[in-house]
């Protein structure tokens, strides 16, 4: 079997020390999480780990029975790219001189879309949200200027199809 | 000693008491119906030990003398009697000592609960004294753990954990107490855990499902059953062999789903795996319906997974949605608690018997019994066999005894030639392979079921990985009986190194201290045999004996376990020799 991007959605309780028991799955197995986010979820209280990983579907599927499996976890998923809306988002910390002086650095930000966040006597921070090429791309267009600092999130991402939380949570509790 | 206040009321009615973390502590044991549990005490969890004392009416707490001794007696305690094992523990070093326990109690789905004090809250992360990250380090090999850093927590953490060591797929929880939790007071009532809401501890197999197998198995030619330990865990033994006897489906074990069925029985025909018998290894890969029941494809018993059963169709009974094509890729998973699953197939199967597939395990069975199974229970040569002692400790016992074995060449000998004919009486490390684990261990499966006669089979080597646990059959007076079987050698290594490594026998050769006067020195009633002649009468003063009794075997040094299957090979290429 072939390697390839998976989004691995974790829904969970909030909880101390989950975070360690995920990850710890990998780390047994030995393999690289690509990318990790946690944030809250469309649930209250419960949140949501999306963590991008490299690798065969069939241990992609090992590994989400095995988080699923975990205590605290109500259901994890895996998509493939084409079945969710994905994006990243990553700042760039840029002199500001240059924003004058490069017509160029001008063009990329109209061109690429990107924001400026803010903008200081010594530098301006320049915000980009896309697929991971795009942002790739801008790093690319920028790096001959000089990038004073550059930070990239992990992948967020939500499915074409539905997830039925809510209802797994009322099923366990009256199970 | 000072009257306990208003014990076991508390737990009957829902009123409140103020008392200390240490106290509620007592109280979430009792109404878990905790009789005894094992640990060592340390300054971290000294508050609890103080509160023990308060309580040694209620609760009975065997002091071991290490607390992987104290651990693994937990272990042996739940697996005898079917219930939660206790364990206890100080922070630190006290913690760390548990780990090759919940390790072992992780890979073999065995209900503990340890308890680790911890230092105080405001000091963690602090590297105070005996300060370590047991969360962190437990995380890997435990079900679920927690950290209680306020008193008020105790009571629901506590019962969540006994909910979920015993529910599902049962395994080790771990609760850590920080000390200030110990001595803070809070107002105590105890609710027992009905459910977590992220979890599901019992899936149900669907009617649709059971309709599917019953089918595939009514019109099976050489259907055949493996079952593990799900059948014991699940209390399903009744129904399992009602099943088989309904079907006539022959049924193999694995080294943990043996004495799920009576050993005599006719459609019990051997155990599967490295070191099991030829017949059930071998026509793994001619039957044409594989039904796997409670066991999880360990990869020492199904040798190379490209070779294994690609015949046949298979149906997987289980628990844990985690283990459905985790090693093997099957044909229909029945996922659920053995018992509800198996009870509600019976009616839907028709009633069979397969009396020519049948007669191929027979006819397997004494090829084995001609090449392997005589010379290790009847042997013509001087040296004692592994075997005869078994056939021995079986003959005195009259199949009833619970054997706990430890690991290595005797492990495998007991697990092929042990009978019994009662449930949960086969105790030992089968995912682990902890050595070490069968002393303390026995211990704890006397307690739990105090009525049965106890015997640890152990060698050599692993004896002496806990053999300080005398101390604690000395200390506690529990009858257990104790066979080394001993090789002078780390018996299943030297095997290996004498079959792949051209035997070059690195580091396995031991050279063994008087046990029978370090048993006596325990004041335990201790004997060497080193002739055939004196083995049975041996063995039979042994489980005569009331009180605990040890009894060193001199057996043949080089012996070799066999069949077996080399590791990476095909279960069809079993060797007999
Ligand atoms: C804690 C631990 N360390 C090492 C091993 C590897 N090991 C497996 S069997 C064995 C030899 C056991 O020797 P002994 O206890 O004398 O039993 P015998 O095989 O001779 O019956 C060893 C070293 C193990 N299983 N557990």
């Amino acid at each position: 079997m072939e390697n390839q991007w998976f989004t691995i959605s974790v829904y969970s309780e909030n909880q101390v020390g989950l975070l360690n028991r995920i990850s710890g799955i990998f780390l047994k197995r030995h393999i690289n999480i690509e990318s990790l986010n946690v944030s809250k979820s469309e649930i209250e209280n419960i949140s949501k780990f999306t963590i991008v990983v490299h690798t065969t579907e069939r241990w992609t599927r090992h590994i989400v029975s095995q988080i699923e499996k975990q205590v605290e976890v109500i259901k994890a998923f895996y998509h493939r790219d084409d079945e969710t809306i994905y994006q990243e988002s990553a700042l760039f910390k840029i002199a500001s001189n240059l924003l004058f002086d490069e017509r160029q650095i001008q063009n990329i930000i109209k061109d690429s879309h990107a924001q400026i966040v803010t903008v200081s006597r010594e530098f301006f921070v320049l915000a980009k949200t896309g697929r991971r090429h795009e942002i790739d791309e801008m790093h690319q267009k920028l790096e001959p200027f000089g990038i004073m600092q550059f930070v990239r999130s992990g992948r967020i991402a939500v499915t074409k199809t539905e997830m039925r939380i809510s209802a797994m949570l009322e099923e366990f509790q009256h199970a | 000693m000072e009257p306990v206040k208003e014990l076991k009321k508390t737990t009957e009615s829902p009123k409140s008491i103020r008392v200390t973390g240490a106290e509620a502590i007592m109280h979430c044991l009792i109404a878990e119906g905790v009789d005894v549990l094992y640990g060592y005490p340390g300054g971290a969890i000294m508050p609890v030990y103080d509160e023990l004392y308060k309580f040694q009416d209620d609760l009975h707490h065997v002091l071991t003398r290490h607390e992987q001794g104290a651990i693994h007696s937990a272990q042996g305690y739940a697996r005898v009697a079917g219930k939660v094992g206790v364990a206890m523990a100080t922070s630190g070093p006290g913690a760390t000592n548990l780990v090759t326990g919940l390790a072992d109690a992780q890979i073999d789905s065995t209900p503990v609960v340890c308890i680790t004090g911890q230092v105080p809250r405001h000091l963690l992360g602090s590297d105070a004294f005996q300060e370590t990250d047991i969360i962190g380090i437990s995380t890997p090999v435990t079900k679920w753990n927690y950290q209680i850093t306020r008193a008020e927590e105790i009571p629901d953490i506590l019962a969540k954990a006994f909910f979920i060591a015993r529910s599902g797929r049962p395994g080790p929880v771990l609760i850590d107490i920080t000390k200030n939790a110990q001595f803070d007071e809070l107002d105590f009532v105890y609710t027992p855990c009905k459910g977590v809401r992220s979890y599901n501890p019992a899936p149900k197999t669907s009617e649709d499902s059971l309709r599917k197998a019953a089918e595939m198995i009514n019109s099976a030619k050489k259907p055949y059953i493996i079952y593990g330990q799900g059948v014991i865990l699940g209390n399903a033994e009744e129904e399992l062999t009602t099943f088989v006897e309904k079907t006539g489906i022959p049924a193999a074990w694995t080294i943990l789903g043996l004495s799920a069925m009576d050993s005599d029985h006719p459609l019990n025909v051997g155990m599967v795996g490295m070191h099991g018998n030829y017949g059930p290894n071998v026509l793994t890969n001619e039957c044409d319906l594989l039904l796997a029941i409670g066991m999880r494809f360990d990869d020492r018993v199904t040798g190379n997974l490209e070779t294994y059963a690609k015949q046949a169709k298979i149906i997987h009974f289980e628990i844990d949605p985690a283990e459905i094509n985790k090693n093997v890729e099957v044909d229909l998973a029945l996922l659920g608690d053995a018992k509800d699953t198996l009870s509600r197939l019976i009616p839907l199967v028709a009633k069979n018997s397969h009396p020519e597939w049948k007669a191929e395990f027979d006819k397997k069975y004494e090829e084995e019994y001609a090449a392997v199974i005589e010379r290790d229970l009847l042997p013509q040569k001087e040296g004692l066999t592994m075997g005869e002692v078994i056939a021995q400790i079986n003959k005195a016992s009259e199949h009833k005894a619970v054997i706990v074995t430890d690991v290595g060449q005797h492990q495998m000998v007991a697990c092929r030639y042990a009978k019994f004919k009662e449930s949960k009486s086969n105790i030992t490390s089968g995912g682990l392979g902890t050595m070490g684990f069968a002393l303390p261990a026995a211990i704890g499966a006397k307690m739990g079921a105090m009525e049965r006669e106890v015997v640890a089979v152990i060698g050599d080597g692993g004896y002496q990985m806990t053999i300080q646990e005398l101390g604690t059959i000395f200390q506690t007076k529990t009858p257990v009986k104790i066979v080394v079987l001993n090789n002078d050698f780390l018996g299943m290594v030297r095997q290996w190194q004498e079959l792949f490594f051209d035997k070059r026998y690195a580091s396995t050769i031991m050279t063994n201290p008087d046990f029978v006067k370090i048993a006596e020195g325990y004041h335990i009633k201790a004997r060497r045999v080193t002739e055939r002649s004196d083995l049975a009468e041996a063995v039979a003063e042994m489980i005569a004996s009331d009180e605990a009794y040890f009894l060193e075997v001199k057996v043949e040094k080089e012996d070799n376990v066999f069949p077996m299957i080399p590791s990476g090979a095909s279960v069809s290429d079993i060797r007999l020799k």
